[in-house]
């Protein structure tokens, strides 16, 4: 009994001992990303575990969770093991370096195109037939129009939202601060329902029926059309919209604990490969890939588009004079 | 919902005040309030959950079926019972020992301890969840300590479990607590005066007195414990296939536009409800026996 215990006992170890370099290594991922993307990466998942098993012979499978991006930036900041992080906005990601030193203040710096590989912007998305003619921003503060947004204070998408009407009604004819803070106040007074992050507020419109129009990701607008049918809504694109680049990083403590550096960073880089780009453009994200961006010239509309940091000076003033607590939001918010 | 047994003393008194002329109420009244009753229930309670069976069979039987063993689906089923699988034998120890202590010993601070027992109850479970962040999260107390040994609690099962158990604590105590102060400790006297030791006189006399009313909470414990949503959402991290229960679960599919798949997973939820209200039926039904 004894011997053939011992016996199994080395057979055991030989076998894993000859075993692991026939076997691929299991890789876990996990990508904390913000609302709309779940279509998108579990395309880009599937398809970067197909690359890396090709390259390297490893399996990887990536996880994921989602929601509003300050809320999943928080729960990152409160211990949430991301390897990546893929959120709305800049300044989501900058708090993860503000809190916890997650990661290097030069996180930007590391990918392309100031770590955004995709890019989007804002878009009306209304009912069939747009039966209150909704053409531009000014449409939108019109009385009787009911809007649907998400909130500014939780939501990324929502954060957008807001600057783009801002720098809307800053370069009409005659206008100012003070005419866009007028402006934002009357927008803000035609909100039927402050959800608290996009995707809550695409549900409340397209599924509960309540609004005239929905200021949207143009992803997300695009993405109800076509699940829920192009018979029911429309896209309306304004005469001048944002320009939003959702960043992503690697998250430097969590992968150097969990020693997965390396793929974490591949598969971050990997969304700049053509195939990547591919995907980000088939879930209606602009690609920032040229040659990618050619060919699906078709999908977007020409829009006239303005960043952040021509209008506002970067998120972190942005983000101070509009959302933080006293800030413009909330003087527009008192009633 | 203070005992089970006391429902059925009532439909007593029912039956009596309805054989004297005296004490019944006019045809038309009676009627209409139970016409009303029952408008009220189709129109809240069964109107809805027939909605939820009815979409998420829409798209037929192999969608509803296929919703349910796909992997996120069946690990949101695993993690659920995982997690009222522990809450639930952690609250009736604690329950009975808590309901005991409060109905048959006389101690300082008594009153502090029934109120503190309620607190689950009017904590909001998004509070109940973030208590659990500021202790175990990484900028919380406990966190640096935490990720110093590698120990995950937040964002992991351990949270969720923890935010499970706060939410369904006073459910067994305060099945038990009135049913105990009810019966008194008389018969308890009388075993320990005729020489049964304590755990003698708890498995003799004290648990067959109160097995329904217990039984009554381990089931509410239960539907709480599976059901919960606020609380273990904040403390969940929405990971998928890892750290999300049913109701969380639902909430995905529903956002993703799987209206289907979302209600599938609900009507197993609604299904536990209708379980659990069996059961409760069939409890009070054998204490009405019983008694």
């Amino acid at each position: 009994m004894r011997r053939t215990l011992r016996t199994l006992a080395a057979a055991l170890i030989l076998g894993t001992g000859l075993a692991a370099p026939a076997f691929a290594a299991d890789v876990t991922l996990l990508n904390v990303s913000y609302d709309p993307t779940r279509e998108l990466y579990q395309d880009f998942n599937t398809a970067f575990a197909k690359y890396w098993k090709a390259k390297t012979g490893d399996n990887v499978s990536v996880r994921q969770s989602h929601g509003g991006s300050g809320k999943q930036a928080r729960s990152v900041i409160d211990g949430l093991e991301a390897d990546v992080v893929t959120l709305a906005l800049a300044w989501d990601v900058d708090a993860l370096h503000q809190n916890g030193k997650l990661i290097p203040a030069d996180w930007q710096k590391r990918l392309a195109h100031n770590a955004s590989p995709y890019t989007s912007t804002i878009v009306f998305l209304v009912r069939k037939g747009n039966p209150k003619a909704i053409k531009d921003w000014n449409d939108l503060v019109k009385p009787g129009v009911e809007v649907i947004t998400p909130n500014p204070k939780t939501s990324g998408g929502a954060r957008w939202n807001y600057l783009a009407a801002w720098a809307y009604a800053t370069k009409q004819p005659g206008g100012s601060d003070a005419s866009a803070k007028d402006f934002v106040k009357k927008l803000y007074g035609n909100v039927k329902v402050l959800d608290s992050g996009a995707r809550g507020s695409t549900t409340t419109f397209v599924e509960r029926g309540i609004g005239d129009v929905l200021i949207a990701w143009e992803n997300e607008a695009y993405l109800a059309v076509k699940e829920l049918g192009p018979d029911k809504f429309e896209i309306v694109t304004p005469s001048l919209s944002i320009l939003a680049e959702p960043p992503v990083s690697v998250v430097d403590k969590v992968v150097d604990k969990r020693g997965t550096r390396a793929v974490a960073t591949a598969y971050l880089e990997y969304l700049y490969s053509t195939e990547g780009q591919e995907i980000a453009a088939q879930n209606y994200y602009r690609p920032v890939d040229a040659k990618v961006a050619a060919k699906y010239a078709k999908t977007f509309a020409p829009v006239k588009l303005f960043t952040i940091d021509a209008e506002f000076g970067g998120w972190d003033k942005a983000q101070k004079a509009h959302f933080a607590d006293g800030g413009l939001f909330d003087q527009i918010s008192v009633r | 919902m203070a005992g089970a047994t006391a429902l059925h003393a009532k439909a007593d008194h029912a039956a009596r005040f309805e054989s004297r002329s005296a004490t019944r109420e006019p045809t038309w009244v009676k009627w209409t309030l139970i016409g009303v009753s029952l408008t009220f229930f189709a129109l809240f309670l069964l109107m809805p959950l027939i909605a939820v069976f009815v979409e998420a069979l829409r798209k037929g039987w192999d969608t509803y079926l296929a919703a349910l063993v796909e992997p996120d689906a069946l690990s949101a089923i695993r993690l659920t019972l995982i997690a009222a699988a522990i809450a639930v034998p952690l609250n009736l120890v604690f329950g009975v020992s808590a309901a005991w202590a409060i109905t048959k010993f006389n101690f300082r601070g008594k009153h502090f301890l029934i109120t503190l027992i309620d607190l689950p109850f009017s904590v909001s479970p998004v509070v109940a969840g973030l208590i659990y962040v500021l202790l175990f999260g990484a900028q919380g107390w406990f966190g640096p300590w935490l990720a110093e040994h590698d120990l995950k609690v937040i964002f992991a099962v351990p949270g969720i479990v923890l935010a499970t158990v706060f939410v369904t604590f006073p459910f067994i105590a305060r099945e038990l607590i009135p049913l105990m102060q009810a019966q008194g400790k008389e018969e308890e006297e009388a075993a320990v005066v005729l020489g049964a030791n304590g755990w003698q006189t708890f498995w003799y006399v004290t648990l067959p007195n109160i097995k329904w009313g217990l039984l009554y909470g381990v089931i509410l414990t239960n539907a709480r414990a599976m059901g919960e949503f606020g609380a273990v959402s904040v403390v969940s991290g929405h990971i998928r296939g890892l750290t999300n229960t049913m109701p969380l679960h639902v909430e995905i599919l529903y956002n993703e536009y799987q209206f289907a798949a979302s209600f599938a997973v609900a009507s197993l939820l609604a299904l536990l409800a209708l379980v659990t209200l069996c059961i409760k039926t069939w409890i009070e039904h054998q204490a009405g026996r019983d008694s």
